[in-house]
């Protein structure tokens, strides 16, 4: 799709995904997939349920293999990044371990990476200011609201300094004013670490208001159908979300999602800018979304 | 930029919640825990004796207490259940006791029988532990080796069905007439609850948690420490209450077949045979033995809140 740039941190290149049942129906969660991301880049994949935006994802982090083309992320092949530890992963749950405290949890991954007690502590402190839960580093996670518990999970995906930050709806569980909020703080995040994200979300106002890019995908078979560049500037906050310019992008997405729409069901949620999230469907979608 | 404000609970320096304070609608205080236990055990005692003044054997008490009334009683129907030989007054349980366990010695029959207790306990515990150690060595192998779960899980639940007293004779042909052989007994009992929960248990993490280690890079063992093990926790305790009590009937059972004198097994044995003479006995025998299953279980569950006060999702 995009020309291949020098600077790409991650290459998609030929990627298909073939689901098969037992009984000999397969079914083609993604087809033809090339993208390039460039380093720094806030890219959004957007698309109705089962366009295998989740499924790409985790093509991209090594956690599920495509059926053909590669993924290459920093020069390597996929699997490698995943070995040298380039990937941050944030999920719609947070996936909290409730055995251990906030703070304790931000450290597991440096634990497993062997980081010496000093350096553990001295990062978990520096992680948990960023997401602004320094008060709370001695609470056990059923302690936190929602949306705190997603700061700890985003805490813990960065605190070990990955190259790529992949975030699979990772507020699509919260109220729309929490969401709100946390796009804000995801924003900041981003604008002081300069890491690359790639965001898959179900909704059109936040996949505008954060990216750099938004891809927008189909489903049946889950392919890329327009990319729009996001030239609102930054940095953005609330008042972004009530310019023209905004408004503008979102309805260009969403008559992109709709040309791309042919094959999706017409149950397929896609939110709109006044839709209340909808019920998620994360569980459901698992094998091909 | 913003900042934003934490949602919903206080900073720290205010107080924490603590989990025992959680709005539980199970959950209610010791005092009325206690008060409801000792309401029902009163229940159960008037019931019993009102099961015998229906249906016992008639009684006459000549001058009671001094007074120079005669106090008798002739129920109204004869349940053969209801016999003092079937159904001996719970008093007359108690006040056996608190009396010498036999003639011309100082020990009465409860501290006799909280010895015997002690011992047996002991064979048990030790049953027990090695029980737990199998069956979470079983589930670990299963859970990570399909090949090994389909080929021996079979084995594992046939291993149950065969009865204890059937086995237990065998295991004392093998081991000898001894502790060992009461321990092998408790294990055998012991393992099977652990290695079917544990199974369960091991593969009970959210699939995005293995998802995230797995980008993590994290080695088996790590994800075994670090996620499956303590993920299990819950399974693993609902399954050793189970174990505590089969370990302590495993023990009993085992003692007669395994020639152990000193514990709770021969004493039921012995007493069994005195039933005519002495039904108190045996009735406090058992008395004592179901005393010592519920303390068992009580202490792994003290245990279990203790590991899990932090978890209030995980406790049953």
């Amino acid at each position: 799709m995009t020309a291949p740039t020098v600077d790409a941190v991650v290459r998609i290149s030929g990627v298909d995904k073939l689901f098969g049942a037992e009984g000999g129906a397969v079914t083609t969660a993604l087809q033809g997939i090339n993208l390039d991301i460039r380093r720094g880049e806030f890219v959004s994949l957007i698309g109705p349920s089962g366009c295998g935006k989740s499924t790409l994802l985790r093509i991209i982090g090594d956690l599920i293999q495509p059926t053909t083309g590669t993924v290459t992320v920093n020069g390597k092949l996929c699997a490698l990044a995943r070995r040298d530890r380039d990937y941050g992963m944030v999920f719609q749950a947070p996936v909290l371990f409730d055995w251990r405290t906030v703070e304790d949890n931000v450290k597991l991954p440096l634990e497993l990476m062997g980081w010496d007690k000093a350096r553990r502590d001295e990062r978990a402190r520096e992680m948990l200011g960023l997401v602004e839960l320094g008060d709370f580093m001695r609470h056990y996670p059923y302690q936190l609201s929602g949306g705190m518990q997603q700061r700890v999970a985003i805490a813990r995906a960065l605190s070990f300094e990955p190259s790529i930050l992949l975030m699979d709806e990772p507020f699509g569980a919260l109220d729309e004013m929490t969401r709100e909020r946390m796009n804000q703080e995801v924003l900041r995040i981003w604008e002081r670490t300069g890491i690359t994200v790639v965001f898959v979300t179900h909704s059109i106002p936040e996949a505008v208001f954060l990216s750099s890019r938004v891809v927008v995908m189909s489903a049946r078979p889950g392919r890329i159908t327009d990319i729009i560049e996001i030239d609102l500037p930054r940095p953005r906050d609330v008042d972004t979300r009530e310019e023209r310019r905004y408004f503008e992008l979102v309805t260009e997405v969403r008559e992109a999602l709709r040309r791309g729409g042919d094959h999706a069901e017409p149950g397929d949620p896609v939110e709109g800018v006044a839709a209340a999230a909808s019920p998620e469907r994360t569980m459901a979608e698992g094998g091909i979304g | 930029m913003t900042t934003s404000v934490p949602e919903a609970v206080a900073p720290s320096g205010t107080r924490r919640l603590r989990p025992s304070e959680t709005l539980d609608p199970g959950s209610m205080s010791n005092r009325r825990r206690i008060g409801l236990f000792v309401g029902f055990a009163a229940l159960v005692l008037f019931v019993w004796e009102a099961v015998k003044w229906f249906g016992g054997v008639p009684w006459r008490y000549e001058n009671a207490l001094g007074l120079g009334v005669d106090l008798y009683h002739d129920p109204p129907f004869r349940w053969a259940f209801a016999t003092d030989l079937n159904l001996p007054h719970w008093w007359d349980i108690g006040a056996a006791l608190a009396a010498p366990v036999q003639r011309n010695q100082d020990d009465s029959l409860l501290q006799f029988l909280l010895g015997a207790s002690f011992y047996t306990w002991r064979e048990a515990a030790l049953g027990f532990l090695v029980g737990t150690l199998l069956g979470l060595l079983l589930a670990t192998l299963f859970v990570h080796f399909g090949l090994l779960e389909r080929a021996f899980v079979p084995y594992v639940v046939a291993s149950q069905t065969i009865p204890i007293v059937a086995l237990a004779p065998m295991i004392v042909f093998a081991f000898g007439p001894s502790v060992t052989s009461v321990v092998v007994i408790a294990t055998y009992l012991t393992f099977f609850p652990v290695t079917i929960a544990m199974i369960r248990g091991l593969r009970s993490p959210d699939p995005r948690a293995l998802e995230l280690m797995r980008s993590y890079a994290a080695s088996k063992w790590q994800i075994y420490r670090q996620v499956r093990f303590p993920a299990s926790m819950p399974y693993l305790f609902t399954a050793l209450k189970i174990a505590a009590t089969a370990s302590i009937i495993g023990a009993i059972i085992g003692e007669g077949p395994g020639g152990i004198p000193n514990g709770l097994g021969r004493a039921i044995i012995n007493f069994n045979q005195q039933y005519i003479t002495g039904p108190e006995k045996l009735w406090a025998a058992i008395l004592v033995s179901s005393l010592l299953g519920v303390a068992f279980f009580l202490l792994i569950r003290g245990a279990e809140r203790y590991a899990l006060r932090n978890r209030p999702a995980a406790r049953g």
